[in-house]
């Protein structure tokens, strides 16, 4: 074991410099041609940042898309699922709670209607996305409370619509609520 | 529905093309053979050497093999503990995030140098840059030792008789050098351009559409996520690791790094092969590790596409499947085959809360790990492999009455002591972990209330997978578990220290003895390790060991909630 003692620490130092410290600044380097330097993509308004593109963000107003219930409140400075197990009672009544709560603010949606991923958390918190049909069954009540035409809502969505690779048909919910906004 | 399932089976054809040929290069590396990337390589390697005072020529019997190994282990340990506990103070901390306690970075560091990365901290709120990146080193350097030492044994199995293995620091660079770096540097790059940060700016505020004020963390990401897959490591940056949308910003992403997670595990397999020239053996091995691989990856799939029964009951559609714990670009067919491929090699990474997996996907998960060695991690993976053959050769031989032999070396009382020894420890840790921790909650439920956040078989379940990821140096979890105590931090550790290193030292063991001995010539009489017969003899030692053993744990587990949901 001595005679190991001395070559290890110095391996160790050489594998310090190389991969703790080469490595990442050779990414570092590649990332400020990569978009917006490598410090993640963001969403602007009028010159402010309102989003990150990647990241989902709470919507809990009426005269906005609803995303993915999320574990963390859409907390970006953390994430998370909600880990709960398919089986647990008091899980199965918060899923409850959140069709219900999706169904007062919905009227005129049929519960049959509703795909799971809007009363099911995310995996990290904050899934951007939504499938389209989520998107489809919420025109009802945009149209209503922004006092538009139901049809041009529905337009707005398929302008917004993207064929994930797999073959999901889904939509950001970010992007479509800044160009519901834009529709004024 | 179909196309979703089209994209796991590209998913792993691609894999299993990209293997084919990376393991025939890693067969090169390893049998020093050229190859055409010395040209870049070679000065390198000579920078390493001549930095170490290494001789890369200097052979090393399988003892020194295991000191060399276990000793630079011990270095890396205590340069964990000491980033690990002072990085409140120490440089590249934007977010003051502070140093963990002593059992905590006790956990963390022993996770990340025997591979297994399970997490008991959130990255985003508990470590600092500099420790993030003492992490990532952890994460090229445990998946390194890995590769080096089933060099070592890949070395012992060729060689007709001689104590004399290589030299496990000439392993070991070249692993990292030459195979795990340019592939994180492909992939790290891949990430950047689709998305995933890479910077060492802290935090940044912004105030949302709907007018929230909302933080989002960021950070040296890209390079990190990169190795973590490819190391079968599986650490995440930020908490909740490849869900999270900067780790893993879409599809193709996630296909990239799905395809990083298990390229290695396979390839070893085929450079195996190619070292010892035996290409049928090669394929028998895959042929197993992939039946096992597929018997567990189907069910899972199918189950997570139809979506959680207790929801449709509800009256809900589930068009995505089962879609708690997981992230709609996703979706569910390629979320089920993470789940598989992460347990299966001992990566750990999650792209979905496998806390909310349907009942028996959740098993299928854990008899992954519980099996290690349908692919298995990198390097070790074959190890626990080695022992399953060792074990069927000597079950074989006893059947048709003859000495047992494998690659023309007899197998005898020995060998077989350490093979059962290290066959039967996987079982010992992950069951006795899992009954005491039982027997603690189940005399003070309210005491540790806690410690779980499902009740019932679920939570059983909870404990079950804690103790099987540890063991199986996977470090994916139930997360819904709370691991940041001592009693889970500490008695983690010792499972993890005991199933990285045990089941590396007793292959090597068997090897190196066995590469000593006398080598009879093949003849008539010998058992042919190479045919179809004798892969289903492995695999039925494979599921009589690994998966029985575990039946009455996983029957009071996720069993028992499959059936409890079907009322």
């Amino acid at each position: 074991m001595k005679h190991h003692i001395f070559p290890a620490i110095r391996l160790t130092l050489i594998c310090i410099v190389v991969f703790m410290g080469l490595y990442p600044l050779l990414i570092l380097a590649i990332a400020k041609l990569a978009p917006a330097k490598g410090e993640g993509e963001t969403v602007t308004l009028n010159n402010k940042t309102v989003g990150y593109k990647l990241e989902g963000q709470s919507f809990t107003k009426d005269n906005y898309f609803w995303g993915r219930p999320s574990a963390v409140g859409y907390n970006a400075a953390g994430s998370g699922g909600s880990n709960k197990g398919p089986s647990n009672p008091d899980y199965l009544k918060d899923v409850q709670n959140k069709i219900d709560t999706f169904l007062v603010h919905n009227p005129s949606v049929k519960k049959e209607q509703i795909p799971s991923e809007l009363v099911t958390a995310s995996g990290s918190g904050l899934d951007p996305d939504i499938s389209l049909q989520a998107a489809l069954i919420q025109t009802e009540r945009i149209a209503k409370t922004r006092n538009i035409k139901k049809e041009k809502v529905e337009e707005l969505i398929q302008t917004q619509k993207k064929q994930s690779i797999n073959g999901i048909a889904m939509v950001n919910v970010l992007q479509l609520n800044m160009a519901l906004d834009n529709l004024k | 529905m179909n196309s979703e399932i089209t994209g796991v089976i590209i998913m792993f054809v691609a894999s299993v093309a990209l293997a084919i040929p990376l393991g025939k290069y890693i067969g090169k590396i390893y049998s020093g053979d050229k190859t055409p990337l010395d040209k870049i390589f070679n000065p390198i390697d000579k920078l390493f050497f001549k930095a170490t005072g290494i001789n890369p020529l200097q052979p090393m019997n399988w003892k020194e093999h295991l000191v060399a190994l276990l000793t630079v282990n011990l270095i890396w340990f205590l340069l964990s503990m000491f980033v690990l506990m002072n990085m409140g103070w120490l440089p590249l901390n934007p977010d003051g995030n502070p140093g963990m306690s002593a059992d905590l970075a006790f956990n963390t560091s022993i996770s990340f140098i025997s591979n297994t990365n399970l997490q008991h901290y959130s990255g985003e709120s508990s470590v600092s840059y500099l420790g993030q990146l003492v992490l990532m080193l952890f994460q090229f350097i445990s998946a390194g030792t890995g590769m080096a030492i089933c060099a070592t044994v890949f070395t012992a199995m060729k060689e007709k008789t001689t104590s004399e293995l290589g030299n496990f620091y000439n392993f070991f660079i070249k692993s990292c050098t030459r195979v795990l770096l340019p592939i994180s540097i492909v992939i790290a790059v891949i990430l950047l351009f689709n998305g995933t940060p890479m910077t060492f700016k802290g935090k940044d505020q912004f105030i949302s559409l709907q007018g929230d004020t909302v933080n989002v963390s960021r950070g040296p990401a890209a390079a990190m996520v990169a190795i973590k897959q490819l190391g079968t490591n599986g650490g995440g940056f930020f908490g909740a690791n490849s869900a999270q949308p900067f780790e893993n910003p879409n599809y193709f992403t996630n296909s990239i790094e799905n395809i990083a997670i298990i390229i290695i595990p396979i390839a070893l397999v085929f450079a195996l092969g190619y070292i010892l020239k035996r290409k049928r053996l090669a394929w028998m091995v895959f042929a197993v590790m992939t039946i096992g691989f597929l018997l567990l990856l189907l069910p899972s799939v199918y189950y997570e596409m139809k979506g959680n029964t207790a929801i449709t009951k509800m009256g809900i559609v589930q068009p995505l499947g089962s879609m708690e714990g997981k992230e709609v670009r996703f979706g569910s067919a390629a979320s089920a085959y993470w789940g598989i491929t992460t347990t299966c090699t001992s990566n750990g990474s999650v792209n979905a809360m496998h806390d909310s997996f349907t009942p028996l996907t959740g098993m299928f998960t854990m008899l992954g790990m519980m099996i290690n060695s349908f692919y298995g991690g990198v390097g070790v993976g074959f190890l626990n492999f080695y022992i399953f053959i060792i074990i069927a050769v000597f079950i074989s031989g006893l059947m048709v009455g003859r000495t047992p032999e494998f690659l023309g070396k007899k197998i005898e009382a020995k060998e077989m002591k350490i093979a059962a020894i290290i066959a039967l420890l996987h079982p010992f840790l992950i069951l006795t972990g899992t009954a005491i921790a039982s027997y603690i909650y189940a005399h003070n439920p309210t005491a540790y209330a806690a410690w779980l956040s499902n009740p019932g078989n679920h939570g059983f379940s909870e404990m079950l997978y804690e103790y099987t990821s540890a063991s199986a140096n996977n470090g994916s979890e139930f997360s819904g578990l709370g691991g940041n105590t001592p009693f889970w931090n500490i008695s983690g550790g010792i499972v993890m220290l005991l199933s990285r290193f045990l089941p590396i030292i007793g292959p090597v063991a068997i090897a190196g003895i066995l590469a000593k001995k006398k080598y009879v010539p093949e003849s008539a009489g010998t058992l042919k390790t190479d045919t179809g017969t004798f892969g289903i003899m492995v695999f039925a030692v494979i599921f009589i060991i690994a998966a029985l053993s575990f039946f009455p744990a996983l029957s009071l587990g996720p069993i028992a909630e499959f059936f409890g949901m079907k009322h």
